[in-house]
């Protein structure tokens, strides 16, 4: 069953054009990597597939279930993480959770254990009781995927997580997110200007130009019909050319 | 709606610009009742008016009576409670997160207005309970059972009146990006409603219905109809007027003395009884719907906008 799917979605601020004919498919277990120069459509496309926009044209599915008509449903099971995600920084780690699982209804007595679980997922244990303002740039993203853990989603998405991360932060992240995969069987969509990451992780890419989808597929499929480098496939010369020929 | 009702209280009472704010009210609050006490138990000597323990809300003491002052400094309250109610939210990226949980838009707004709501109630509740308690040892009057029906309407109207200015400032918020706007504008609206709509109204009334000859009576009594009427525009001035109304019981009209012909003064003076406790409110109830109605509209205002809103912006 496909997680996500997309048929010619399109989204239009007044004459602009922001998402133009989208049609996607991501199957499950599948990590996503949804890549485009900046402005080119891809928060407006993870907005709609959430139900925060509404879509001019075409329709989208996620798990199933309409977004513009059951936003509810999809947001229940979606665990959402934006770009330079906020918190509460008056509040400690472990309230700015308790506070997401009261609203996504986790029942109270088992609301402790879950946000336990979930700060452990992401190596945040013990620092559960500290104000989330003093936590530093790679705690705060882990915090935000401890967010969405508690809630124990099918699919992730995640708006550039490794944004602003030193090295040590980053690879913390990539691994965080494969392991949830791996152990949890979650469906990734990773939206990300970082390229290398990017190839690190994705079983699959999408880059987006311009509201277009310029390429869609495998790492391996969409460096067939290039250079034909020896070195195997690389993410940034692919990126380049379908940059440059839009 | 109660779990983002439940924080944003927890947020309320635990502010520290709340604290500031209700502890300095608080403490006009009292040194004006007191004044207004001693001024009370020295005119009393001997005489014994009916429904004493009301005047010690509207007698003003040495500067304004408990009552004027609420109707100026009450709305600052409910601006402090509602001017970064939405774009605080917004500046520190928490909005975005908030609506991708599986809640209604609405809830987060009117979570947000309850719970200033029940902060604004919870802090005049308590100001009342301790300046009747002040009351009570000062003056030494136990009130009356219709003295506490008229003290309890008027805690309504006041919650109503802090709300409208709750409303307002979340209204504010929704629409200005930037927490000072927002404040700001307010503060500018409340400053303009409490000191300026008079002068405007008589302005207004001057212009519109001109006294051409200070001698013809139909002609000052038109232009203070339309300076009264224009001036209702502000809920200061409908705040003021509502519980006057209902905290001295003998007042009778709401209507400027001006417009009071001869025979009904003496009419006045005749009667010197007061008016009971639902003619009052009789009295008083265009005003308190026009209030509500405020309050509503700024609410439904700001709850439209917000669901119209683009999240994209968010």
């Amino acid at each position: 069953m496909a997680i996500i799917q997309t048929d010619q979605l399109t989204r239009r601020y007044g004459r602009q054009t922001a998402v133009d004919g989208l049609s996607l498919e991501i199957g499950e277990r599948e990590i996503f990597g949804f890549l485009g120069p900046n402005g080119a459509g891809k928060t407006t496309t993870i907005l709609m597939l959430l139900g925060l926009t509404e879509p001019t044209a075409g329709r989208a599915r996620v798990l199933g279930y309409d977004p513009a008509r059951d936003p509810l449903q999809i947001k229940r099971q979606v665990g959402y993480l934006p770009e330079n995600v906020g918190f509460y920084d008056d509040l400690t780690g472990l309230e700015n959770l308790r506070y997401m699982g009261r609203l996504n209804r986790l029942p109270e007595a088992q609301a402790p254990a879950l946000i336990e679980e979930a700060l452990s997922t992401v190596g945040l244990e013990g620092e559960g009781n500290k104000l989330v303002g003093a936590y530093s740039r790679g705690m705060r993203q882990r915090l935000g995927i401890a967010e969405l853990l508690v809630k124990n989603p099918k699919l992730l998405i995640l708006d550039e997580p490794t944004l602003g991360l030193d090295p040590d932060g980053t690879n913390r992240m990539l691994e965080l997110i494969v392991s949830l995969r791996r152990e949890r069987g979650m469906t990734v969509m990773l939206s990300s200007h970082q390229l290398e990451q990017v190839q690190r992780i994705c079983t699959r890419v999408g880059i987006m130009i311009k509201g277009k989808l310029a390429a869609l597929g495998s790492l391996e499929e969409l460096s067939k019909g290039g250079s034909g480098d020896k070195a195997g496939p690389n993410l940034e010369e692919i990126y380049m050319r379908y940059f440059k020929e839009a | 709606m109660w779990t983002i009702c439940r924080k944003e209280l927890a947020d309320h009472f635990g502010s520290i610009r709340f604290l500031i704010l209700f502890c300095l009210i608080l403490m006009v609050a009292l040194v004006s009742t007191y004044m207004a006490a001693t001024h009370v138990r020295e005119a009393l000597d001997g005489a014994k008016p009916s429904q004493v323990f009301l005047l010690l809300f509207t007698t003003p003491g040495k500067f304004f009576s408990l009552v004027q002052f609420i109707a100026l400094f009450g709305p600052l309250l409910g601006i402090i409670m509602g001017f970064d109610a939405i774009n605080r939210e917004r500046q520190h990226r928490t909005l975005g997160k908030l609506v991708s949980q599986p809640i209604y838009r609405d809830a987060i707004v009117n979570g947000k207005f309850l719970a200033g709501v029940l902060t604004i109630s919870v802090a005049l509740l308590s100001m009342m309970l301790l300046l009747t308690g002040l009351g009570l040892m000062t003056v030494g009057v136990v009130p009356g059972i219709e003295e506490i029906g008229r003290l309890a309407i008027y805690l309504l109207v006041s919650i109503a009146y802090v709300s409208f200015w709750l409303g307002l400032a979340i209204l504010f918020s929704v629409l200005f990006r930037s927490l000072a706007t927002s404040a700001l504008a307010a503060v500018a609206l409340w400053i303009f409603s409490a000191f300026f709509v008079g002068f405007l109204a008589d302005l207004a009334a001057d212009a519109l219905r001109p006294i051409r000859n200070p001698r013809d009576p139909e002609e000052i009594v038109a232009n203070r109809r339309f300076a009264d009427a224009s001036s209702l525009a502000s809920p200061a001035v409908l705040y003021s007027q509502a519980t006057s109304t209902i905290l001295d019981p003998y007042r009778r009209t709401r209507s400027n003395l001006v417009l009071t012909g001869p025979m009904e003064r003496l009419s006045l003076e005749r009667f010197e009884r007061p008016l009971p406790l639902d003619q009052s409110i009789l009295v008083v109830w265009p005003y308190l719907t026009l209030l509500a109605a405020m309050t509503l509209v700024c609410f439904g205002l700001s709850y439209v906008v917000f669901m119209r809103q683009e999240i994209r912006s968010v």
